[in-house]
């Protein structure tokens, strides 16, 4: 009922939701619809067909498979750096804080050419690694270490206010009815992050499937070994395959509204628990 | 999705003091293991990275650094990624007012799911986002040939560009008003219309002052993302030098000719408005925690 009465008192709701839905309409779904419109006059087989090459499969190997693995590495190091920024005090914390959000603000590509010129045999990091016979820039190795460095604020940022708002009265009931620091970590604190890491992994990973600008320069962009999916589509777009470059992009476009729903669910699940614990 | 949100801080409790508390407290050792490994993990992933744009694009020199900039191709492509952010940054501002005002102050059936539909350019791949727009309006596409009759050109000119970096920019604005203004209510705009403001009245002395800095985040972010779209934006530029690159596409083509020192001084720019963009971003941050706290001593 308070709705009812809300929407007599305050203007503009016709205006500001028609426009709304006319701008999202025409920025985003019809663009988006044109895809699976394009894609929809392919048979199934000659769809099939397109998708399941093996370079096409390869790239999806190399996608996801990197993006899973930089989320897992982000995961480790992004708690442990939450934890650092939340419960440690050390000199420079601040300028560290406010630094984590620079894969944010840096431009892809200034970010993939900078990662190439430190990984590249002669760069400050790839002449140590080179001779220990880790190869970096130009490998799927460079395609993960590009991924770590997109996808790590994300996990700091979902884990960090969840510990910030965490209450030690839990941690100090477990301590005082005789836990060891580390018991009381592993059953106390770590579950309770649990769904703000989960959270963390899912947008990390889901930025690192259909990340493009910061990998192509330092992969190498080799067929069957270090090219991205996204890559695979321009390629095709570049040789006026049309039907091609959309159906996998169709692919794509149906992971990425899957791992949606999925962070959708995770954010829920998240703020429920937030609730239970502060 | 981009996992950046105005962090506006809760109640404030008092604070536990983390290092004083034996019980809540890891033995030193642990703690010096601890602050180690993910101040390294910080220093070699994000740090150095940083470092290198800068000293790679000083490298043979401020000369070079200069005239590298001052280019005829290198202006018109900062004068394209000023005017593709002038563009799509004030549409995005637009936007995120309006579906912050339907969302946040109205009841409505769908609500939640147009919540997600704005989310959504945010989990789409900026090369899916260039390649909608080919589909829309590229030769092949449902208004090429119409288009092309017309003399209009959109993909493979700077109307794509505004176009794609619209999309990648979408929600940026509008995810930073909706929770903001979602918490804050309707009641502080009903009295100023019980007391006889016109709606333009109330939106301006009322919801923009209460606004005003999640709106000044929002907007930072957005232009930062503007100036920065690379994928999206390749797609549909066509790299034509002086036309149609942004700084973004004009480092990538002085990266691949092997002009390092030149790409990297350009690539430096666009590192010095990152560094911006992140001090504003905790200036803001900063001011709201200070607004928040004076607030709750107003009213204890």
């Amino acid at each position: 009922m308070a709705a009812a009465i809300t929407r007599r008192v305050l203007p503009g709701f016709g205006l500001s939701l028609g426009f709304t839905l006319a701008y999202l309409s025409l920025i985003v779904l019809v663009p988006l619809a044109a895809v699976f419109v394009k894609t929809a006059t392919l048979s199934f087989s000659e769809f099939w067909a397109i998708v399941s090459t093996p370079r096409v499969v390869a790239t999806y190997r190399l996608s996801f498979g990197a993006s899973l693995l930089a989320a897992a590495i982000n995961v480790v190091f992004g708690v442990l750096l939450a934890w650092s920024l939340v419960r440690y005090s050390f000199p420079g914390k601040k300028l560290i804080d406010a630094l984590v959000d620079l894969p944010f603000a840096l431009p892809t590509a200034v970010a993939g050419i900078s990662l190439t010129a430190l990984y590249a045999k002669n760069g400050w990091l790839g002449q140590y690694l080179e001779p220990l016979g880790i190869k970096v820039a130009f490998t799927p190795l460079g395609v993960l270490v590009a991924l770590v460095f997109i996808g790590l604020p994300f996990v700091v940022r979902t884990v960090q206010p969840v510990l910030e708002d965490l209450d030690v009265e839990f941690e100090e009931a477990a301590a005082s009815l005789g836990a060891t620091r580390w018991q009381t970590v592993y059953r106390v604190v770590i579950p309770t992050l649990l769904p703000a890491i989960l959270t963390g992994f899912a947008l990390a990973f889901a930025r690192a499937v259909g990340e493009y600008g910061s990998v192509i320069f330092i992969a190498g962009n080799l067929p069957m070994v270090s090219e991205i999916t996204p890559l695979i589509i321009i390629t095709k777009l570049e040789q006026y395959d049309y039907v091609g470059a959309t159906a996998v992009a169709a692919v794509m476009l149906v992971a990425s509204f899957i791992l949606l729903l999925l962070i959708n669910a995770l954010q829920a699940w998240t703020r429920r628990s937030a609730r239970r614990i502060t | 999705m981009a996992g950046v949100a105005l962090a506006v801080p809760g109640p404030q409790r008092a604070r536990a003091r983390y290092e004083t508390n034996p019980a809540i407290r890891e033995s030193g050792a642990v703690r010096i293991l601890i602050l180690t490994i993910s101040l390294l993990f910080f220093a070699t992933f994000l740090l150095l990275p940083l470092i290198a744009v800068f000293v790679e694009a000083l490298r043979r020199g401020w000369a070079v650094y200069v005239a590298a900039l001052v280019e005829p191709d290198a202006l018109s492509a900062i004068r394209l990624t000023l005017l593709t952010a002038a563009v799509a940054v004030p549409l995005n501002l637009i936007f995120g007012l309006a579906a912050a005002w339907a969302i946040a102050k109205f009841e409505f059936r769908g609500k939640q799911f147009l919540t997600t539909l704005i989310d959504l350019p945010f989990s789409v791949s900026p090369v899916i986002a260039g390649l909608i727009y080919v589909l829309v309006f590229g030769a092949q596409g449902w208004f090429g040939p119409w288009l092309s009759e017309h003399g209009i050109k959109i993909i493979f000119a700077v109307p794509g560009i505004i176009l794609a970096t619209i999309f990648v920019t979408f929600p940026f604005v509008a995810r930073e008003l909706i929770p903001l203004m979602q918490a804050q209510g309707t009641e502080e705009e009903e009295a100023a219309l019980t007391l006889g403001a016109s709606g333009w009245q109330m939106f301006w002395r009322v919801t923009l002052p209460n606004i005003k800095w999640a709106l000044l985040y929002g907007v930072i972010l957005c232009n930062a993302r503007a100036m920065g779209e690379f994928g999206a934006v390749s797609v549909v530029s066509g790299h034509i030098r002086g036309l149609t690159n942004t700084m973004p596409l004009h480092v990538e083509i002085l990266y691949n000719e092997y002009q390092f020192a030149a790409a990297f001084a350009v690539a430096s720019l666009l590192a010095l408005l990152a560094l911006v963009t992140l001090a504003l971003k905790t200036y803001i941050e900063w001011q709201v925690t200070r607004q928040t706290s004076r607030r709750e001593g107003e009213h204890p």
